[in-house]
């Protein structure tokens, strides 16, 4: 069996992969850690539009320590830039931005993604403080909401899934997964294999996912640049 | 007409035990320190506090919660760098959580606002946010019926500030501010300045002056993160 730590994208390489799929000009919101990776790797010539819940449109990249304004902060409470075009909004507008379907794409992390589009990433169940923030109203109005996860948990537990145990953040929502083997798209209740890292077989990464890996076509080879 | 109060103090004097309060804010982006330092001041328990978050470290809203004056919280997110506060009093089972999806938090405030008191929402259909609230289907989807939010006072910062009430904000320090503004009975504004009457044109006036009761001056406000950088306590 392959060593899948040993071959498997780094999440610089997934984020990579996902920046490959929006359009320049898209209005998009990426979620807080891991999916805020994907605004450095846009292609040349693409300039997407970023928003963040707590009320900017088109912000930029984070300021030179000690250049922070506390008033100009990600959905994250990191200090950001703006960018030419910029706007500011409060509440209630910027999640008719996300609800109204005014959104291209919504980039999230996930615990668990199940065949039908389920999404589960706010609640591993385990008590504790629960917090939600904005990952509910998310998944509900964007054009895509697409998903950036390892494939399998740290003790190597499919995360892909028949079914989510874990508490739904949606139900039925996520419309494509870029994993750290591969991207698979979720089309009419199923996983539709899309592209795998050569270094996998489809029968190995069969054994990590939760559920039945569909093709409808031929699977592409997933090829990263070393980032 | 003239809204400006003459102290902090004065200004939050009359909110009582058990009030309900919405803060502004977004994490310290638009944080009414001094006027939540002012409600800890003044004394008022057994609150139930509308905020997105619940406070960082031991200055505003934490420092609030510290104090033992918080009996409710309605959030969508209690976790901060340093959430000790909330996450203490939560775990000694002296604090109420309501959790809110973020978004639906918004909108129940700016129902509340608005005069309509409940709403279809697509947010946490199918999870466990929805369990016992009406559900409907319209367009072959379905739809988690939510509540208005409104409160007894409201605690916002604003940027600039005249006499009738007008307001403006400070770039992502909007956020809850103006639909917190339009919910409560009393909405009471700190701003950083105080323009006189005819000193904010009007196509710039972001919450017009009917939305806002009281208006306190406090020149140069302290940043919830430049404080918790500082390892700042309250008192």
């Amino acid at each position: 069996m392959t060593d899948i730590d040993a071959i498997k994208l780094s999440n610089a390489q997934i984020a990579w992969r996902a920046a490959q799929d929006i359009a320049d000009g898209a209005y998009v919101n990426l979620g807080i850690g891991f999916p805020e990776m994907v605004a450095k790797y846009q292609p040349p010539g693409r300039q997407a539009i970023f928003h963040t819940e707590n009320g900017v449109l088109d912000f930029g990249e984070a300021p030179a320590a000690g250049d922070e304004d506390w008033d100009l902060i990600n959905a994250g409470k990191k200090a950001v830039t703006l960018r030419p075009g910029a706007s500011f909004f409060h509440h209630a507008d910027s999640f008719a931005m996300v609800r109204g379907g005014h959104l291209d794409v919504a980039i999230l992390g996930a615990y668990q993604v199940a065949q039908n589009g389920d999404l589960a990433n706010w609640s591993t169940g385990k008590g504790g403080v629960p917090a939600v923030g904005g990952a509910m109203d998310l998944v509900h109005g964007a054009k895509r909401v697409a998903v950036l996860t390892d494939h399998v948990t740290k003790t190597g537990e499919p995360k892909l899934l028949a079914e989510c145990s874990l508490p739904l953040t949606g139900v039925g929502c996520v419309t494509r997964v870029y994993t750290s083997l591969a991207v698979v798209d979720i089309e009419g209740g199923n996983f539709v294999l899309r592209e795998k890292i050569p270094a996998i077989s489809f029968d190995e990464l069969q054994a990590v996912t939760g559920a039945e890996l569909k093709t409808d076509g031929p699977v592409a080879d997933l090829i990263v640049p070393e980032l | 007409m003239d809204k400006t109060i003459a102290t902090l103090a004065d200004a939050v004097a009359d909110i009582p035990n058990g009030a309900t309060v919405m803060i502004g804010g977004f994490g310290g982006a638009g944080s009414p320190v001094e006027l939540i330092h002012a409600l800890i001041d003044h004394g008022a328990r057994d609150l139930t506090i509308i905020n997105n978050n619940a406070g960082n470290g031991h200055v505003g809203l934490a420092a609030l919660i510290e104090q033992k004056q918080v009996r409710k919280l309605i959030c969508s997110f209690p976790r901060s760098a340093d959430p000790r506060a909330f996450t203490v009093a939560y775990k000694a089972g002296e604090i109420e959580l309501e959790l809110v999806p973020q978004g639906t938090l918004g909108e129940r405030i700016r129902a509340g606002g608005a005069g309509i008191p409940a709403f279809y929402t697509p947010t946490s259909v199918g999870t466990d946010l929805a369990d016992g609230k009406p559900t409907a289907e319209f367009e072959g989807r379905p739809y988690v019926q939510e509540r208005w939010l409104k409160a007894d006072f409201a605690l916002i910062k604003a940027e600039l500030a005249d006499p009738h009430g007008n307001l403006t904000y400070r770039m992502a320090a909007r956020n809850f501010n103006p639909i917190m503004a339009t919910a409560a009975a009393v909405t009471i504004a700190q701003a950083t300045t105080i323009a006189p009457l005819g000193g904010i044109d009007p196509e710039n006036v972001i919450t017009p002056g009917i939305f806002v009761n009281r208006v306190v001056h406090v020149p140069n406000p302290q940043q919830e993160e430049a404080l918790n950088r500082a390892e700042a306590v309250y008192p």
